[in-house]
């Protein structure tokens, strides 16, 4: 069994590397750069699902922690100077793992208030972290401040983008179904009935707050690495909302459905060009009604692979 | 020194009569209903959009400027309650029992909505906001500024708020929202018609962001579709600070706000402005999260 999946890996690395070379050759720069930005929002929904949708912590800050690991890795490779290595391929992955736990430092951080606050409240406290970050970046004129950051080398391309895709996947899937998995889906349902389970339900919280937020710093480092540009403007409330409805779209809780959303919030707008600059009117009212008639999202708690099994088994 | 004090305190409290009517929108939602009315933020830029064209065109005929005054904040406060009863109908009413986070989701889809729409309707571009009543200085030397808009925006937004006071405190109808705000079931019960309650709730929140959105169009005469969002944040920090669903908590709130902020620009640096709201939020919910009048209520087994 073991080597099996070893050998699924393998092959899905092959694959990923394969394809690689295939769309950079044959693609058109445009429709591989949505497919990029396809995968950024997929790391950037799955982390959040992990705080929104399966600890039951409303989220509101995630831009902050992206624009933290984005900052970390891109000051690495392109601001410090330290060595060539952070220019190659490989210094450039170790940068972005390197802004992923800074920012899920940052995420302890923010996790804490998140022990006594619920609700609205937290919803509103990880918002107000989530603009002192851009605001801090907004001041801090080594990384240029409102002018931004610019000649970071850009390495993420589809390969190392979707690598990513799918170590989040397999590392939130296995996290899930761990026992501390479960004791964070056991928050969410109910936080007293929790705690007198045994639960520690604070050290759980923030257990989800930091894994999450360290894939939002992954995905911050892949954005800025792809973009070789980022400004505080990168990270405004605006995108912490874009990641919310991710998640909300596919189904709080919901890993695949996480996925689906990621890649529909960041087709959609590219989808409904053709309206111009009515595109973003409709994207809110698409939302809306959305929630209006299906709130639980497109798959709810379920993943897709759960709908199709027979109910008797469930 | 005092001199710069006391500008800072004039400032802070003109810019601070501005969010505490706006924090009051936020704050009566939330009593009622529990849930961040998002898109109040988004009503009070249409609010600044409606007063900007109404004054467009009542200023070739109506010369007296206090009238004019009067009628475009009438007028804007007219049209922000018409966009808010709407939102209230089409969005929120189908909502009423389900999750509140759905309900909060949705606020931010109608905000998204509204500011987008503003950007194509109205073009991104920033406008200038016609001065309605020509600015005079009140104060001459001592190096204090002091302009007539700056005392018409405190009058007003002093006079709104005893208005909303004597509403809530010696009206039927003030009663029945307090009574729907402490508990929706029970004073369903009791026969109060809690529809009717939201609905008048929601008339007095729009009209109050109506009303300081034309104030805000005084005293910073550049609007533009996006200009709802940073001081909805703002205006909702107010709230909590003065505790949530508190009336007297968010016209607190919304001057210690303005204070603050005033403070911050003069004595750290203009580029903290908007941290510093931030700050405080993050610093009374880790202290004292109920807000500084609100009561905190422990959730039973």
């Amino acid at each position: 069994m073991k080597r099996f999946q070893t050998l699924v890996l393998i092959a899905v690395v092959a694959l990923l590397w394969g394809l690689n070379y295939l769309f950079e050759e044959n693609l058109n720069p445009y429709v591989l750069r949505v497919i990029i930005n396809c995968g950024i929002g997929m790391i950037l929904a799955m982390s959040l699902n992990l705080v929104n949708g399966c600890a039951g912590q409303f989220s509101l800050g995630h831009a902050g922690f992206m624009g933290v690991g984005a900052y970390i890795s891109a000051t690495i490779t392109s601001v410090l100077n330290l060595s060539p290595f952070f220019q190659t391929d490989l210094g450039v992955g170790c940068a972005i793992v390197i802004g992923g736990i800074v920012a899920s430092i940052a995420g302890y951080l923010v996790g804490l208030p998140s022990l006594r606050l619920k609700g609205d409240y937290l919803a509103i406290v990880t918002l107000g972290f989530g603009e002192i970050i851009r605001i801090c970046f907004l001041n801090i004129e080594a990384v240029g401040g409102a002018r931004g950051l610019s000649g970071i080398p850009p390495k993420s391309n589809f390969f190392w983008v979707y690598l990513w895709v799918v170590v989040t996947f397999i590392a939130l899937l296995r996290l899930l179904r761990s026992s501390y998995g479960r004791a964070i889906l056991s928050v969410r349902e109910n936080e007293i009935a929790a705690e007198s389970m045994g639960i520690d339900i604070s050290h759980y919280k923030v257990v989800a707050f930091v894994v999450s937020s360290f894939f939002a710093g992954i995905a911050g480092g892949l954005f800025a690495h792809f973009q070789s540009f980022i400004d505080p403007n990168s990270f405004v409330f605006n995108k912490s909302v874009e990641a919310v409805i991710m998640v909300v779209i596919g189904g709080m809780g919901s890993l695949s459905g996480a996925i689906l959303g990621g890649v529909i919030v960041t087709l959609l707008p590219e989808v409904l060009r053709v309206f111009e600059q009515y595109r973003m009117v409709i994207f809110p009212l698409i939302l809306i009604v959305l929630m209006l008639v299906r709130p639980m999202g497109l798959f709810g708690h379920k993943e897709i692979w759960e709908l199709f099994r027979r109910k008797a088994s469930s | 020194m005092l001199q710069a004090f006391l500008q800072n305190v004039i400032n802070g409290l003109a810019q601070g009569s501005v969010y505490a009517l706006v924090a009051l929108g936020y704050t009566m939602v939330y009593g009622v209903l529990q849930f961040i009315n998002f898109a109040h933020s988004d009503i009070f830029m249409l609010g600044a959009f409606g007063g900007f064209y109404l004054a467009k065109w009542l200023s070739p005929s109506v010369s007296n400027p206090l009238l004019l005054l009067v009628s475009v904040i009438l007028g804007s406060m007219a049209f922000c309650v018409a966009v808010g009863l709407t939102v209230e109908r089409i969005a929120y009413r189908p909502l009423r029992s389900a999750p509140r986070l759905n309900v909060l989701i949705t606020a931010i889809g109608v905000s998204l909505f509204l500011e987008n729409l503003g950007q194509v309707v109205f073009g991104a571009d920033p406008q200038v906001f016609p001065s309605l009543i020509p600015t005079k200085s009140l104060l001459e030397g001592e190096g204090l500024v002091l302009n007539n808009i700056q005392v018409t925006v405190v009058i007003v937004s002093v006079l709104l708020m005893l208005l909303l006071h004597w509403i809530v405190r010696h009206t039927k109808l003030g009663i029945a929202m307090r009574a729907v705000s402490f508990d929706i079931e029970v004073a369903n019960l009791m026969g109060i018609p809690t529809d009717t309650i939201i609905i008048f709730t929601f008339t007095i929140g729009s009209s109050l962001a109506g009303a300081a959105a034309i104030l805000y169009g005084l005293s910073y005469p550049k609007i533009e579709p996006l200009l709802g969002v940073m001081i909805g944040l703002k205006a909702f920090v107010a709230a909590v600070f003065g505790g949530i669903g508190n009336i007297m908590g968010a016209a607190v709130g919304g001057i210690v706000l303005g204070l603050a902020e005033a403070f911050t620009v003069y004595y750290v640096s203009s580029t903290f402005r908007d941290a510093i709201a931030f700050g405080i939020l993050i610093l009374i919910l880790l202290f004292k999260p109920a807000g500084l009048f609100g009561t905190f209520k422990r959730e039973k087994v």
